[in-house]
């Protein structure tokens, strides 16, 4: 459904007073991935690795540097596509934002806020309109009355839920949500996922699930892509990458997951990984991640795997 | 005659009127109950604001209060309204066509033989020239005149009704063009950013580094006055005053993710500014308001001391204030103008403090 050929975004290092471009932050550095329909890619990394810049990249908040997003039945090249041209496919492809403080407009009633992509596009009016909101606000847990309040007035998971119906308004085929729950606390972040579970049976949704908790991602995703200073280091079924993980990088990352149970945490290896994230600005020759790894070899440090 | 002179007459009340109270209604929407609570906590300027609003409103009816036509008269049986509708002196028997002059002693005897005039409190208009003063002009406060006469023998309290009028309809409108045209400039800069911002900043840098009251007097003397030409020259400046907190606010908003969110709807840009932006962008623009009005009253009275302001004959404020300059030993001019402006610039100042308060975020606990 949807098919992300070598997607770059290099962000551009300016100075001096003529803003010289000095270099490149190479935020997302030529990676690739597919989605089918109905299916959850989990998209994880660490802070600062592009995740949120690869997905702002495919609804085009920000413009990439290069490749391709092939969409739909219709392969239609969304990255080539201009402002108005890009009009009909937004309502195909939505996102969730990750602090719903701040994605919410705090002057808005919830209904002004879920009903304002309807509006926009026009799919709806008057009693019609109405009528949406209140389906939509049921659908993901909210009572009609909520309508009228502001957003101020709900709890962080009750927002999410706002922003999640807010998505949902235009019937989307896509939703990409960029760490939906990371700023809801545990208790919550439960309700959340089992919403966005419970909604993609219903609406037969696909989703590219950003995410940099392993065990949230694991709980949702049906395939998980790791993501390492802009790169994907390792993409696979989450069964698959939980039980063996190929890349070093995925090995540290599960291995910093908590598990439940204090024994099995206490008797676990534990892989620490030295030194600093490299700056992606001056990346590291070979494989992006061998100067952090343990069992380095010659190999990693000259190659690209 | 009739509706068609009902317009000819200088600021029409009715306008006047419309104007102020859509303004009232379009702040009192903006205002939430928290926000008027607040307001109603500054004691003083919630006072002020009444005392304005009163002023205003008797001012605004100031042709019904200072006037030197009859409001009502009866005439060989029939009713007339002079205020409303200009009748010829034949109709009453006189021997011009033109409009009756009713406080002439022989026009208004030929009506008083067949009918009756009530007169309105000060039967005087803004350019009444009171013909029988016992002494030479500028006559000191009498009877007939309750605070004297200027130096052309007009009536000191019906001028600084209507100059009242004046001054504050002046300024209020001027404010509202100008808040219009800065907040959009703004608005455009901080959205957009970038070099339409860059350009638009410098551009104001060396606009605002203009001597502005220099510009206004050569301009004014280039072009003949009046109330919508100085307005226009005044708003070449007087715009710049929002610009900076509005397109400070504009580039704060513009990365909130609420922001991006009605970008994924597909949400235009004209839309997102109106609908996510402005709402923002106002709380800040509207706590400026009365301190603009506030400059906008001084600018025109100062252009109208220095005599390139309104045409002559205007009833304005600072021109009574240049008479009181004029005529040191006609004390009562000066200092009625100086009262007038005094409590007029105290009242909007204060008003603006209660306005400051209430759009207080740090007071706004719980919005």
């Amino acid at each position: 459904m949807l098919e992300v050929n070598d997607l770059r975004k290099y962000f551009p290092i300016q100075k001096g007073i003529f803003q010289r471009t000095v270099g490149y932050v190479k935020a997302v550095d030529g990676i690739s991935f597919d989605v089918q329909r109905g299916e959850t890619l989990g998209l994880v990394g660490e802070s600062g690795c592009g995740k949120t810049t690869a997905g702002r990249c495919l609804l085009r908040l920000i413009p990439p540097t290069s490749g391709s997003f092939l969409f739909g039945e219709e392969e239609v090249d969304l990255a080539k596509l201009n402002h108005r041209e890009m009009r009909p496919y937004r309502r195909r492809i939505q996102m969730i934002f990750q602090d719903p403080h701040a994605s919410l407009n705090p002057r808005m009633t919830v209904g002004d806020i879920v009903g304002e992509p309807m509006r926009v596009n026009q799919t709806a009016k008057g009693t019609a309109l109405q009528d949406r909101i209140v389906e939509l606000l049921e659908s993901v847990g909210l009572r009609s009355q909520d309508m009228r309040r502001y957003p101020h007035a709900f709890s962080g998971g009750q927002r999410q839920r706002i922003g999640i119906a807010r998505a949902l308004a235009l019937q989307p085929e896509l939703i990409v949500a960029d760490e939906p729950v990371s700023a809801l606390d545990v208790s919550v972040q439960a309700q959340i996922l089992n919403l966005l579970a419970e909604l993609r049976e219903k609406f037969q949704l696909s989703y590219i699930f950003i995410a940099h908790d392993l065990s949230v991602v694991e709980h949702i995703s049906d395939r998980v892509a790791v993501m390492y200073l802009g790169k994907i280091v390792e993409i696979s079924d989450a069964e698959t990458l939980y039980q063996s993980p190929k890349h070093p990088y995925t090995e540290a990352l599960i291995s910093a997951v908590p598990l439940p149970d204090p024994r099995a945490q206490r008797k676990r290896e534990h892989i620490r990984l030295e030194g600093d994230v490299p700056d992606s600005s001056q990346p590291p020759t070979g494989c992006y991640f061998h100067p952090a790894v343990p069992l380095r070899n010659r190999y990693m440090q000259t190659g690209n795997p | 005659m009739g509706f068609e002179s009902l317009l000819k007459r200088d600021y029409p009340i009715i306008f006047g009127t419309l104007f102020f109270f859509t303004l009232l209604g379009l702040v009192v929407n903006l205002i939430g109950d928290l926000m008027f609570y607040n307001f109603r906590a500054n004691r003083r300027g919630y006072i002020s604001f009444w005392i304005f609003l009163a002023l205003l409103l008797v001012t605004l009816f100031a042709e019904f209060i200072a006037n030197d036509k009859p409001l009502v008269m009866r005439y060989d049986g029939a009713l007339y309204f002079p205020v409303f509708f200009a009748y010829a002196e034949t109709e009453f028997g006189g021997d011009f066509e033109t409009e009756a002059e009713y406080r002439d002693p022989f026009v208004a005897e030929l009506i008083e033989e067949k009918g009756w005039m009530v007169w309105p409190l000060i039967p005087y208009s803004y350019r009444t020239i009171n013909y029988d003063l016992p002494v030479p002009a500028p006559a000191p406060p009498s009877a007939d005149n309750w605070l004297g006469t200027d130096d052309q023998g007009r009536d000191v309290l019906a001028r600084v009704i209507y100059g009242f009028r004046l001054s504050v309809l002046f300024g209020l409108i001027l404010t509202v063009f100008a808040s219009v045209i800065g907040i959009a400039a703004a608005a455009v800069q901080g959205f957009f950013g970038g070099w339409i911002d860059l350009i638009f900043q410098r551009f104001i840098e060396v606009w605002s580094g203009l001597p502005q009251l220099f510009v206004l007097i050569i301009l004014s003397s280039i072009i003949e006055p009046n109330f919508w030409v100085l307005l226009v020259i005044l708003l070449l400046f007087s715009w710049m005053a929002l610009v900076g907190v509005v397109r400070a606010e504009f580039l704060r908003v513009r990365n909130f993710d609420y922001i991006r969110a009605a970008r994924a709807l597909g949400v235009g840009n004209i839309a997102i500014i109106f609908r996510h932006g402005l709402p923002n962008a106002m709380v800040s623009a509207v706590t400026f308001l009365p301190f603009i009005l506030v400059g906008s009253i001084t600018s025109l009275t100062s252009l109208d001391f220095l005599g390139f302001g309104l045409p002559p004959g205007e009833p304005s404020l600072g021109e009574l204030l240049r008479q009181g300059k004029a005529n040191l030993q006609a004390p009562w001019l000066g200092i009625v103008s100086f009262m007038v402006l005094a409590l007029m610039l105290s009242l909007l100042i204060f008003i603006g403090e209660a306005v400051r308060d209430a759009f207080d975020p740090r007071k706004l606990v719980g919005r």
